[in-house]
């Protein structure tokens, strides 16, 4: 069971690259289509007023070689989204076998962790996009995020099934750690629509330098953000109370709620800047692209909590299994 | 936090007066505090402030690392130590940047729960002339009731209503400011639960071998280390005394821990005499104090006869080393040993003193330095025996695990051996003396506490949660009906009947309130909402 989950795992990132290339070629192939289509601009998904119903933009005539050709970029799209959810199946698939043989729920060390994250990013993304399809664009970023995890994970983190220490085994265990996972899957999704909101917004005014080219053909910055604040403002309630869960496990635990390990100091840093973000985006003087900034920052964050703190500190919470 | 930019400029002051300049300073710096601005700049500040205190080892966490710290950068660490870097979350400029934190959000919510208190109390205003400029806005028949049926349909769906002759007006999504406040009221409760914690909180540290004679009772001397907050007294501790009765540990065979539980027996005029077990994750709860299980070992029990038939028996815990197979070390110290029982004369050169390896699980072959597994499948202590002066009369505070190595470097006290002893075995020195190992005593190591501020804490933090997520994801709006007589000269589709001009303000950003608009105005026509969306046009930004 437990070789199996390791195979399905190596599949999974084999369908992530596949999708990536998917949504690739229909990048490099969107040349021709959004030539044609800037007599209708690329439908936002909320209208800047709220809550536009989406009208199908008028039928553009085109000529046939730029139609055939932005047919295939759907296509290739469609594959990427395709095998987006393929390997979405694969992953789930994998963490379900490598709890049934570890005979637990699979959040038991680093690798495990981060494959679950990863795996509530890529279910929540393909939730929103069955919602807003005109998204789809974004899966090229999203997927190359999950190429890279999922392949940091399987390199760089695997370690054996092995059971929980004494002090792992409680139902806070599932209380906290599910949430955390939840969270961080939805802040590491939600870092998406940020990175794309920021190169959209630098091109929507007229940048035209590296990064910025990159959005040509992503949805409308006002989506984006949008979007952005969405999966944090949801993320956000989340994150606060499994830390807060964490909390009272650690007093059950260690004696204290709250003792600033590294991975509750760096779990607080975290809080405060996402605090930050959602408090910059609600203040009309600063800028959209500014709050969106900070919201990448509390991203930087959380990715230092998982590998910085698990690699290169010491403290209660050294679970990665990594000697 | 105020969002400043919200705010209308306050009037201007009456022009030929003076004002106050100390006044004007003090109001301006207050309201540059209280700004949104420097409220996400002390944010920010908070965050950078908490780095060096996951960087750098903490004296509250781990004092040794400090001073490993020390020793290995001599020249860096009293210059970090002067500002505080070992002590960050307790330090000057870190407490600064919270207090001032807290202070900013203190001075903004209290004119904002004013300001929602009155909003709560006060009626929705009346509808504007031009409802044509609110983002929502659609002309259509009226119902039959008028402004009495619409009324009502509103206020079925928990709309706040106010009727005025042929105008109604209603807001809804109060919650979001209540939330918005209630969140940032409980972040002070928590700093305050946490206050309370550090004041009249105590705890400390300790080991407790089993048996009856290694009972503890909770007094301050009886800790290795205890810290009382400045509000606690020695005398104030509760009175408890507690008996290790019984210690099991599962392992797995990779020798990783899988089940602990201590047994212990509760007495004392606090406590009802009692039995009780505990765990990791499953701590002791007292009256007043809560016992937790933080970590276990060895204590070997070791039986020293002197040259005058004198036997005496230590039981020291020996330390674990940290590594898998609990490899633990210590000290079996007998400053009395050799005390002539004639005269009572001591002998300060002939103390006897032990150090020790105890390996619960030896491997077959030296070197006998490592166990290989926690349990005891094949006990062995490897001991080295010193005789001289231990230095334990001179009043130097030292440790009771560890032998005095400066007695051992100025020769006051000499190795005279050493030996593998197995369970039972005896020892015979060079002088005729006897050492033997009778056995182990579990030992747990625990950390007892009271925090008096955790109610409070988990109270606030619930309440926290609650508030946060009215904030997010409630919505304030207000919408607007008027209803007219219909114009004769237009036409209209049920002739004679009265038109009604609806208007929707969404007062936050609500992506939905479209929706929400075109639903509500079919709910107060009665009629399909799909058949409504062509009515329903976006208005002016």
């Amino acid at each position: 069971m437990s070789a199996l989950s390791d195979n399905l795992v190596t599949f999974a990132i084999l369908y992530y690259l596949i999708a990536m290339i998917g949504h690739a070629v229909e990048y490099a192939l969107g040349n021709v289509r959004t030539r044609v289509a800037t007599a209708a601009p690329v439908r936002e998904l909320v209208g800047a007023g709220g809550g536009v119903i989406p009208t199908p933009p008028a039928p553009v005539p085109s000529p046939p070689t730029a139609d055939r050709s932005a047919r295939k970029a759907r296509l290739a799209g469609l594959i990427g989204v395709g095998a987006t959810a393929v390997a979405a199946a694969l992953h789930l698939a994998a963490l379900v076998t490598r709890g049934l043989a570890a005979d637990r729920m699979p959040w038991g060390n680093m690798y495990e962790f981060v494959l679950t994250v990863t795996f509530i990013g890529v279910a929540a993304w393909l939730v929103v996009l069955w919602k807003r399809p005109s998204l789809r664009k974004l899966g090229l970023f999203l997927t190359l995020v999950m190429v890279l995890l999922v392949a940091t994970a399987e390199l760089v983190l695997y370690v054996p099934i092995v059971p929980l220490v004494p002090a792992l085994n409680s139902y806070w265990f599932v209380i906290h750690v599910s949430t955390i996972v939840f969270a961080s899957g939805i802040f590491l999704f939600g870092v998406v629509p940020a990175v794309g909101f920021l190169m959209r917004n630098g091109y929507e005014q007229g940048k035209r330098s590296f990064p910025y080219t990159l959005a040509k053909r992503l949805p409308g910055a006002a989506g984006l953000e949008r979007l952005t604040f969405a999966l944090h403002a949801f993320a956000f309630p989340i994150f606060t109370f499994a830390v807060i869960a964490g909390a009272i496990w650690a007093e059950a635990a260690w004696g204290r709620p709250w003792g600033w390990d590294p991975k509750e100091t760096w779990a607080f840093i975290s809080w405060v800047v996402y605090a930050g973000y959602l408090h910059a985006r609600a203040t009309p003087s600063v800028k959209r692209n500014v709050a969106t900034w900070i919201a990448v920052l509390g991203f930087l964050t959380m990715l230092m909590n998982l590998f910085g703190v698990n690699i290169f500190f010491t403290g209660l919470h050294s679970y990665g299994g990594l000697d | 936090m105020t969002v400043v930019d919200d705010r209308p400029e306050t009037a201007a002051p009456a022009p030929r007066r003076r004002p106050n300049r100390l006044l004007a300073l003090l109001r301006n710096s207050w309201r540059q505090l209280t700004s949104m601005r420097t409220a996400l700049i002390l944010l920010f500040l908070l965050a950078v402030a908490a780095i060096p205190g996951s960087v750098l080892p903490q004296r509250g966490i781990s004092p040794e690392k400090v001073n490993e710290y020390f020793v290995d950068h001599p020249d860096w660490a009293p210059r970090l130590d002067r500002i505080g870097a070992f002590e960050v979350f307790g330090s000057v400029w870190f407490s600064a940047i919270y207090l001032l934190l807290f202070t900013s959000l203190i001075g903004c919510i209290t004119p904002r729960l004013r300001d929602h208190v009155r909003a709560l109390r006060s009626r929705p205003p009346a509808a504007p002339k031009r409802m044509a400029r609110l983002p929502q806005h659609t002309v259509l028949p009226a119902p039959p009731g008028g402004a009495t049926a619409i009324a009502e349909v509103l206020r079925k769906r928990r709309w706040r209503v106010e009727v005025r002759g042929d105008e109604v007006s209603a807001e809804k999504g109060y919650l979001k400011e209540t939330g918005n406040l209630l969140f940032h009221t409980s972040l002070i409760a928590v700093l305050i639960g946490v206050a309370l914690g550090s004041w009249y909180g105590w705890s400390g540290n300790r080991l407790l071998v089993a048996g009856a004679d290694n009972a503890f009772c909770n007094t301050r001397q009886q800790y290795a280390e205890a810290k009382l907050g400045p509000r606690v007294d020695s005398a104030d501790l509760p009175r408890f005394c507690l008996r290790l009765d019984d210690f099991q540990a599962r392992f797995l065979d990779s020798g990783q821990p899988e089940f602990f539980n201590a047994t212990v027996t509760v007495d004392g005029p606090d406590e009802a005499t009692r039995r009780a077990d505990f765990s990791v994750n499953s701590p002791l709860r007292l009256n007043d104090a809560s016992v937790y299980l933080l970590g276990h070992g060895y204590a070997p029990v070791i039986r020293y006869t002197d040259r005058f038939g004198n036997s005496q028996i230590s039981d020291e815990p020996f330390l674990t080393t940290g590594d898998m197979g609990l490899t633990s070390e210590g000290l079996a110290a007998f400053p009395d040993a050799n005390v002539d029982p004639a005269t009572g004369q001591r002998a300060p050169d002939q103390q006897m003193a032990f150090t020790g390896i105890y390996l619960p699980t030896a491997p077959e072959q030296a070197p006998f330095v490592r166990s290989q597994y926690p349990t005891e499948r094949n006990p062995a202590l490897n001991l080295v025996a010193y005789r001289g002066n231990l230095g334990l009369d001179a009043g130097i505070p030292g440790s009771v695990y560890q032998l005095d190595q400066r007695q051992v470097r100025t020769g006051k006290v000499k190795e005279v051996g050493t030996k593998l002893l197995r369970k039972g075995e005896t020892w015979t020195l060079d002088d005729g003396t006897t050492v033997e190992f009778l056995g182990t005593e579990r030992y747990v190591t625990l950390s007892i506490r009271h925090d008096p501020g955790s109610t409070m804490l988990l109270i606030s933090c619930g309440v926290l949660l609650i508030g946060l997520m009215g904030s997010l994801f409630g919505k304030r709006r207000r919408v607007f009906f008027r209803v007219v007589p219909a114009d004769p000269g237009e036409g209209s589709p049920t002739s004679g009947s009265s038109l009604m001009e609806v208007g929707g303000l969404p007062r936050t950003d609500y992506p939905g309130f479209a929706d929400e608009f075109t639903q509500l105005i079919a709910a107060v026509k009665g009629g399909d909402p799909a058949a409504e969306r062509a009515g329903v046009r976006e208005g002016a930004e």
